[in-house]
């Protein structure tokens, strides 16, 4: 069970942290130029951090205790790869979805 | 080209961001799902996703609050997850950085994953934009699926335990990260920086307190920025010979 005092530190903690980091350069820095190194380096962020949230997800999902799982590791493919060829968020996830389901009924 | 009207554009921005409806509402539930399920009443669960609005950030401190990890490291941890939003913010620095102080700090509420990739690509796309017109279609992206992230949420509290675990619901957040990350592989630099970002975190996975996460972030980003040099330099010699 969850501590309550402990619970809403958390949250406010973490609201006012993830707060004070999307403010820090709109708000604070605003629009004065930042060097092009910074620009070149911030360009792959998005693809520099989401691959490593998911990764470990994927290899070793929770709901598999932790041991890869054929269904999921298809279902992660097929949107990986329906993602790539069509550039389209929503088709992939529904593919994706698609594919999880129908691995999950075949596979057990 | 068609011209743009500021009233367009907004409606531009709630158009294109309505498909993610469908992405941000399943995370959503699922968040008010797993929340309920560690014990969170309703409006806990409610006001966890309204006050951080991040759903990787959430599911983190939700995960290791359940494992009994000590507040602080809770904290560090799902902040680290978070900081690709100030990467985000220094993105979208140079687009919004001229727009009022009271502007960009709603925008900073609402700097989540989807408005970010919408509109870093639409301002990239149209430089000619002003300022009003960003803010508007950054405004624009978030009217739906910001108060779709709330309404989710509370869904999935209210469902809660009803949702049998066949559903496979847990997997929902790794095909919506999936699925918004490759549709941006338009590059060998930015295939580069996801592989790299990929054996990182897998190599990384054992550190403690989350680090593997940004290890992997950074060295990732390191590798996608200087790759874009020496494609850039490759193709300069190109030219030249």
């Amino acid at each position: 069970m969850i501590d309550r005092v402990e619970l809403w530190i958390v949250i406010i903690g973490l609201g006012i942290g993830s707060y004070g980091l999307r403010f820090v350069f709109t708000g604070i820095i605003g629009d004065r130029e930042l060097p092009e190194w910074v620009l070149r380096h911030l360009r792959y962020t998005a693809v520099a951090v989401l691959p490593a949230l998911v990764a470990p997800l994927v290899v070793w999902p929770p709901a598999a205790l932790g041991a890869l799982d054929p269904a999921r590791s298809v279902a992660a493919m097929v949107t990986l790869g329906v993602g790539y060829y069509t550039r389209n968020t929503l088709a992939a996830i529904l593919s994706g979805a698609g594919a999880l389901y129908l691995g999950l009924y075949l596979l057990g | 080209m068609r011209a743009i009207t500021n009233t367009s554009i907004y409606w531009q921005g709630v158009r294109d961001g309505s498909p993610f409806l469908l992405v941000v509402c399943p995370f959503a539930l699922l968040f008010g799902v797993i929340a309920t399920e560690a014990g969170l009443n309703v409006f806990e669960t409610l006001a966890f996703a309204v006050i951080v609005i991040a759903g990787a950030a959430q599911l983190t401190a939700l995960q290791l609050m359940a494992d009994d990890v000590p507040t602080v490291i809770v904290l560090v941890s799902a902040l680290a997850v978070n900081l690709r939003m100030a990467m985000y913010s220094a993105s979208l620095a140079p687009h919004l950085g001229a727009a009022p102080l009271r502007q960009r700090a709603i925008a900073a509420y609402f700097t989540i994953d989807q408005s970010y990739a919408l509109s870093i690509q639409k301002f990239e796309q149209h430089p000619e934009m002003t300022i009003t017109q960003r803010m508007r279609y950054f405004f624009g992206v978030v009217t739906l699926i910001v108060p779709g992230w709330y309404v989710a949420t509370a869904v999935g509290a209210l469902a809660g335990k009803s949702i049998p675990p066949e559903f496979a619901l847990d997997f929902a957040v790794p095909i919506t990260f999936l699925a918004m990350i490759a549709p941006m592989l338009r590059t060998m630099p930015h295939i580069l920086a996801a592989g790299t970002s990929v054996v990182m975190a897998l190599i990384f996975a054992g550190l403690p307190f989350n680090l593997g996460l940004l290890v992997a972030g950074f060295g990732a980003m390191i590798v996608g920025a200087q790759s874009e040099l020496w494609f850039g330099r490759r193709a300069a010699r190109k030219d030249a010979s």
